[in-house]
Formats: C-alpha cells, sequence, structure tokens
C-alpha cells in the first residue's frame, strides 16, 4: 500500500475559509446596500452594480498582469466593490464609479501585494480620492425618493449639512433637529447609497460580531469615543445621538475600522484604533472644513496600524521579560 | 485565573464502548532501539538469538533513555537500519514469533522501598509517557527535590484529542491500579497531593474515580473543560493548580509532577508482577477502518500494516500514530506500534483545504492557549528576523496546532513554528 499521504500535524482544519468570511460580510451588508436602493431608487442599484462588477475585473485583471494565482474567488473584490458603492452617492456618474473602484483594487490592493496587504482600506481610499478630485459630484447629496419627483433631481442637505437653527415668528433663533428620529434610523435622509439606513447597519454589524467575524471592540470605542466627545462638547443628548445615526459613521464603524487587513489584530490594538477613529471623526466634523470626517478618521488610523500594532504585542503565558543586560562595572 | 484559549473539535470518541482485547500475535515484530526522545539503545542481541517476553534486548548508558523489551518470544531473525519518522536512523530488531509467549524466567518484581530504588525501578521497566509525548518516565522522577520540591502530582487523563479512548478505557478498566500507582508515587517521591484531571465528556469516568478515591484525601478528581488542548502539559498544570510553568520551567519549578493516567498505573503493575513495559493498549480507529475498530493490547513492535489489514483499511490514505491534533503521518505500514503509540488512526482523506493569503483576521492569536500570535511569527519567519522571533516567544509554542486548525486562510502555522524555532540559536 503505497502513496500515503504525509504531512505535519494538525490533520484537521475548520470549515471556516475567507470566503465564507466574505460571504459573511456581504450578507451583512445587504439591508443597507438593499436600502439605500429604495431611498434612492435604480441610480443606486446602478452604482453598487458598477463598482462590484469592475472590482471584479479589475482584480482579475491585476492578477492576470501579475501572473499571480487568481483569486476573485475569495469574494474580497466583491466586499471592496459594494463599500466603494455603499459610500458613493446615488448620483455618481458611472466613469466616477470605475475610477473609484480602479483606485480601491488595482493601486490600493493589488499593488500592495493583494488580500491581506494593503496597508489602507481600498474602499475608504478610493471615497477619499474621489471626494478630492471630483468634489462637485461627490457631494451633491439628493434627498430620498427623488426619482419620483417628476419635476426635477433635487439636491437636498444631510443630517450633517443641515443647519439646526430655526427661528421663531418673531425672529428669535432655537435649535431643531433637521430630521426626525424615525428619519434618521430608517435612513430617509439624504447621503451616500449604504450610510443612511442605521437600522440595517447596525442589524448588520450585530450580525457579524454575533457570528465572530468581527470584533466588538473596534466598533464600541468608536462610536463609544465618539458619542462621548460630542456629548462633552455639546451638551446635549440629541445632538449626540444625531451624530452617531448620521453620515458614514456607522458604516464606518461596523464595516471599515473593522476590515481586518487595516486595523490591529490584538483586542487591545483595536481599542485604540476605534478610540483614535472617534476621536479623530469628532475633530474633523467640529473643526475641519469637511462635514464629513470618517473616512478621513479611518485612513488616518490605517496609516497608523504597524505602529498600533508593535504596541500592543500579546503577552504569552508563561513568558518571561528579557532580562536587561547587568551593568557593566566600567573595568575595561 | 483566566482561561487559557483552545479550541471546540469533534469528538469522534467512538471506540469509548470497546472493552480493550488483546490483539492476535503477529508472526514478526520489529522494534525500533529509539521510541522516543533522548538518546537511542545499543541492541542486546544478534541474528539467531532466542528471546523471550520481557526480556531486555536494548539499553543504554545513557541517562535520557530507557531500556527496551522483547514483545514476543521467537528468534532475533534480523537487527536492521530503521528510519526513524524525524529522519533519523537507528538499529532495529526483528523477532520471528514462536507463538508460545514465554516469558522471561528471569522477571521479578522489583523491590521498592525508596525514592532511589523507585526510580530504577521504573527505568527497568522501560516505562515513558504513555500519553505520546513519550519522556522516560524515571527522568521525570529524577527531579532534584532539594532545588525543586514538588508537592503536587498531576495525572494526565484529559485525552483532549478526537477519536482516542485508550487513556479513558484504562480509567474504566483498571482504577484500582491507577490508584495504586498513584499511591505509590506518592509514598516514594514524597509527594502530598495528587489530582487526577480528567475532561468532563467522560462523566462515567470521572464518577468511577471519585466513589474510588473518595476514602482517600491525597487524591482529587479534577473535571476539565472539554476543550482543546487540555491534555498539553502547562495546560493542565495551569488547570489543576493554577501554577504557570513559565519560559525554560519544568513543572517540577513549579512543584508540579505531571504524569499520564496510564503511565502511572503501569508503574503499580509493574510492582506487582516485574513485567516491563512490552505491550500497550492503542485505540484504532479512523474513517478507513472498516472493521474491528475498537481498543488493543498491542506487542510494541507489531507493524502497522497488521492492523490494517485486521480492520480492512485498504483505502487508507493517511495513516497516524496518535491524534489528528499532533499525531504524526506514518510513511510506510511497516512501521511499528511503538511506546509512545497510543492510537493508530486511518483516513481515507489526506488533503487539507488549500492555503491562501493571511487577511490578519487575528483567528490564529485567538485560539493559541499561550497567546502567542502567529501570524507575526510567519512573517518574521519569511524575514529571517531571529530577533523579533525571539520576541514574539517562539520558542514557547507546543505545536498544539490551534492556530493552524482556526486559520481560515489555512495557512500551516503550528509547521512554520516549528521551523521558526529551529532558527534560534540554541544556548
Ligand atoms: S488565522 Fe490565518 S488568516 Fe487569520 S491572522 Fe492568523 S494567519 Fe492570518
Ligand atoms: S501551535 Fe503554537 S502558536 Fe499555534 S496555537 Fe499551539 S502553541 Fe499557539
Amino acid at each position: 500500500m503505497n502513496g500515503l499521504f504525509v504531512s505535519p500535524s494538525p490533520h484537521r482544519a475548520t470549515t471556516m475559509s475567507t470566503t465564507k468570511i466574505m460571504l459573511m460580510v456581504i450578507i451583512a451588508l445587504l439591508p443597507s446596500a438593499a436600502a439605500g436602493c429604495v431611498f434612492f431608487g435604480a441610480n443606486a442599484a446602478i452604482v453598487l452594480a458598477v463598482c462590484i462588477s469592475s472590482c471584479v475585473v479589475f482584480e482579475y485583471l491585476s492578477r492576470i498582469i501579475m501572473k499571480r494565482e487568481q483569486t476573485i474567488s475569495d469574494l474580497s473584490a466583491v466586499v471592496t466593490g459594494l463599500l466603494l458603492g455603499m459610500n458613493l452617492p446615488a448620483t455618481t456618474p458611472i466613469y466616477v464609479a470605475i475610477i473609484g473602484s480602479f483606485i480601491a483594487i488595482v493601486i490600493v490592493k493589488q499593488l500592495f501585494g493583494g488580500i491581506g496587504q494593503n496597508f489602507a482600506n481600498p474602499a475608504i481610499a478610493a471615497r477619499v480620492v474621489l471626494m478630492l478630485s471630483f468634489a462637485d459630484s461627490m457631494t451633491s447629496w439628493v434627498v430620498p425618493y427623488w426619482y419620483s419627483d417628476v419635476v426635477d433631481v433635487t439636491t437636498g442637505a444631510t443630517p450633517l449639512t443641515a443647519s439646526w437653527i430655526n427661528y421663531t415668528e418673531s425672529g428669535e433663533a432655537y435649535k431643531m433637529a433637521p430630521f426626525t428620529l424615525g428619519e434618521m434610523l430608517w435612513g430617509e435622509t439624504g447621503g451616500c447609497i449604504g450610510e443612511t439606513c442605521a437600522v440595517a447597519l447596525i442589524a448588520g454589524g450585530v450580525f457579524l460580531i454575533v457570528t465572530g467575524i468581527i470584533s466588538a471592540a473596534t466598533p464600541v470605542a468608536f462610536i463609544g469615543s465618539f458619542a462621548l466627545l460630542t456629548f462633552i462638547y455639546t451638551g446635549s443628548a440629541v445632538e449626540t445621538v444625531y451624530g452617531v445615526l448620521a453620515g458614514g459613521l456607522l458604516i464606518g464603524a461596523f464595516f471599515m475600522a473593522t476590515d481586518y487587513a487595516t486595523t490591529p489584530v490584538t483586542t487591545k490594538g483595536k481599542i485604540i484604533f476605534g478610540i483614535g477613529c472617534g476621536l479623530m471623526t469628532f475633530i474633523i466634523r467640529n473643526f475641519g472644513s469637511f462635514p464629513e470626517g470618517v473616512s478621513f478618521a479611518i485612513l488616518l488610523m490605517n496609516l497608523l496600524t504597524p505602529y498600533i500594532d508593535k504596541l500592543t504585542l500579546t503577552t504569552p503565558f508563561g513568558a518571561k521579560k528579557p532580562v536587561k543586560a547587568e551593568k557593566t562595572t566600567g573595568k575595561e | 485565573m483566566n482561561k487559557l484559549n483552545g479550541i471546540h473539535l469533534a469528538h469522534n470518541k467512538g471506540t469509548k464502548k470497546c472493552e480493550t482485547i488483546d490483539f492476535p500475535l503477529p508472526k514478526s515484530v520489529i522494534i525500533p532501539m529509539s521510541q522516543h526522545m533522548g538518546a537511542p539503545c545499543d541492541s542486546l542481541v544478534k541474528k539467531g538469538d532466542e528471546v523471550t517476553v520481557g526480556q531486555k534486548i536494548g539499553d543504554s548508558g545513557a541517562f535520557m533513555s530507557a531500556p527496551i523489551h522483547s514483545s514476543v518470544s521467537g528468534k532475533v531473525s534480523d537487527v536492521t537500519d530503521y528510519l526513524l519518522p524525524n529522519g533519523s536512523v537507528c538499529k532495529a530488531v526483528v523477532i520471528e514469533t514462536d507463538g508460545l509467549q514465554t516469558v522471561c524466567p528471569d522477571l521479578r518484581p522489583p523491590v521498592i522501598n525508596d525514592r532511589q530504588s523507585l526510580i530504577a525501578a521504573v527505568r527497568d521497566c522501560g516505562l515513558t509517557g504513555l500519553g505520546g509525548a513519550g519522556f522516560p518516565t524515571h527522568v521525570k522522577l529524577n527531579y532534584d527535590p532539594a532545588k525543586t520540591p514538588v508537592d503536587t502530582l498531576v495525572i494526565n487523563a484529559a485525552e483532549c484529542e478526537p477519536y482516542i479512548t485508550s487513556d479513558y478505557r484504562e480509567l474504566m478498566e483498571n482504577p484500582n491500579d491507577i490508584i495504586e500507582g498513584i499511591l505509590l508515587v506518592q509514598k516514594y517521591m514524597g509527594i502530598p497531593m495528587c489530582k487526577v484531571c480528567i475532561e468532563n465528556n467522560k462523566p462515567d469516568a470521572i464518577e468511577l474515580m471519585k466513589e474510588k478515591t473518595a476514602e482517600i484525601s491525597s487524591i482529587d478528581i479534577v473535571t476539565l473543560p472539554s476543550e482543546y488542548p487540555q491534555g498539553a502539559e502547562k495546560v493542565i498544570v495551569y488547570s489543576a493548580t493554577g501554577r504557570i510553568v513559565a519560559e525554560g520551567e519544568l513543572p517540577s519549578h513549579q512543584g508540579v509532577m505531571v504524569m499520564n493516567v496510564s503511565t502511572v498505573s503501569h508503574i503499580y503493575r509493574y510492582s506487582q508482577d516485574g513485567i516491563p513495559l512490552v505491550k500497550r493498549r492503542i485505540t484504532f480507529d479512523g474513517d478507513a477502518v472498516t472493521e474491528n475498530k475498537g481498543n488493543y493490547f498491542v506487542p510494541i513492535g507489531t507493524r502497522v500494516s497488521e492492523l490494517l489489514s485486521h480492520g480492512k483499511a485498504e483505502d487508507a490514505k493517511k495513516i497516524l500514530y496518535g491524534g489528528p491534533m499532533m499525531g504524526m503521518c506514518l510513511y510506510d505500514t511497516e512501521q511499528p506500534v511503538t511506546k509512545t503509540t497510543n492510537a493508530i488512526l486511518a483516513f481515507r482523506k489526506g488533503e487539507l483545504p488549500k492555503t491562501t493569503a493571511c487577511i490578519r483576521c487575528g483567528k490564529c492569536v485567538r485560539t493559541c492557549p499561550f497567546g502567542l500570535m502567529p501570524l507575526m511569527i510567519e512573517k518574521a519567519y519569511n524575514a529571517k528576523d531571529v530577533e523579533e522571533l525571539k520576541k514574539l516567544k517562539v520558542m514557547l509554542c507546543m505545536n498544539c496546532g490551534c492556530c493552524s486548525y482556526a486559520c481560515p486562510a489555512h495557512r500551516p502555522l503550528a509547521e512554520i513554528n516549528q521551523l521558526a524555532k529551529g532558527l534560534i540559536p540554541r544556548k
């Protein structure tokens, strides 16, 4: 009896795989993507489809050109495309979406060696580049259901750009939230395709935490630190809740700040990362020139990740601290 | 006390209920002169010699070694070169059996009346750890009580590897031998406390041992969670006593001695009948075995091919010495059962899922019982960065395989850790 299979132990392996993990992430993102398609119409669906398909095609071509093993079946390009699309306004021109996909997959991901090797989250890096290069189309926010409005495409304010200041009839200023809490939770507000429906995003995030795909550490630290700072700054619980629900905070905290490749590995590191994101988002939103800071915050923390990783190595069980070399007594 | 990480595996302990039976005597056996860590023995017999059961056929002057005895009666047909699984070559004695199993007339129960005579008896018995790792038992006993006094004897009956039930059968079949063995070791080694550690997937064994030791205040039965790798030495010491065996230490530095449950009962049996370690219980299982799965007393040196034909395991593609997590692959079915073989498992499928790129999911870090960072170790290994490897404490890795098992990219992390250890210069 020849041909025995010889391999080092262990001889068992988990049934989990990269593909399955990516599939879970896609499932978790779907409710929010679907909500975006409902609120922003067929255009939203087209942007998502263009992003996903062009990401997959770019990944496929990059692997061929680089003569590397094909990786599109791990579905990570689908996740990148979906996330990128969800981070664009529904009115994004098709060519802008394709350029975004190119930046995400070719420049940010594949040039650095493919899955697991990239230093920045591809979808976020692409969004930031698009925001800086195509400022107009990236910040024209349509109001939900504009597509049913036969007259004209209406653009409107997002929860982050809308003013809280109202005036009474006698001309006195008072603060009032521009959207109702229900609108904020369901996402019937202006914004990117996949970032507005808070309920769907939270459900997706909780699904990933419960199934063990992501750790709760990052979203809790991110949202928690942002909320705390906002509350201290504004002194208003309402504004704090609106701040958390508005813009890209939830999608960022649950789906982008938890990206494996570009965030720290250990729980300690994840907490530091999350707090850093919360702090940066708070600063940019309140003191920066952009209304939204989530993407910049995560991108910046991505760059710090290798250093956070170095500072948060685990202490192995029973490890001894290296004995410091005794100081030489200066005899020589 | 923090809980150490680990993984939950399918137990697959289908042979649990299989009472141990004697395996049919093979026509010939091949007994390697090196069966565990330590120095190989020199063969004491030559071609043509008649040998009897229990006769010493191999010994060595080295401390880290145990004598080897013939498991059968018959005639030495050859003393050949034998390729060990680790790649080195030693001698092996091939014996044609005569079917009589005549016991060596010189065998007598040893006289044990103090520490030194116990250690000498254990060495004469040729005993090694029967749990799989196979450290010569007398070496373990030979700690210096003045420097590292031991106050707790931990009996390892965790049997955390899937499939294997040989220690479980020992618990069920010979509880009195176990207890007598423990008392013997406690008495002559002067160890006041003993903790018998059993995973909670063996409730009947726990029950039985509790009942048998109810009157004995120096023996505690500890129930461990069924989580791999509870049976690993440092893990079981921690679970049983809360003590941490640190880097570079032996359990005796923490006042603990760990002994496998079948080993300790064998000490007792040897003290009674003087028959050295010539046969052992193994679990024979795996999906390629179509008949006669179970637990067997097998003469040391029995070729695995004998077992396979007994089990009609024709389409076995992967055959293991030991369990699926830490067991070693056979490269040839003519390899024999040795003192440290606690199971022979034959499987139809050998390949593992394809390895893909690391996605930095951190699963390996979260499953490592020792909190090592296999993904970082792999990176440092690829960069041949010895300093970084030292910083990452790769030497602490016990090759338990949890990281490789859990990795969704199916990277061979445990294997890489062993290779990485090789880069670190020994002091
Ligand atoms: S478990 Fe595998 S994929 Fe995940 S971090 Fe470790 S090596 Fe990388
Ligand atoms: S093989 Fe080593 S690194 Fe991997 S889990 Fe076990 S002890 Fe940790």
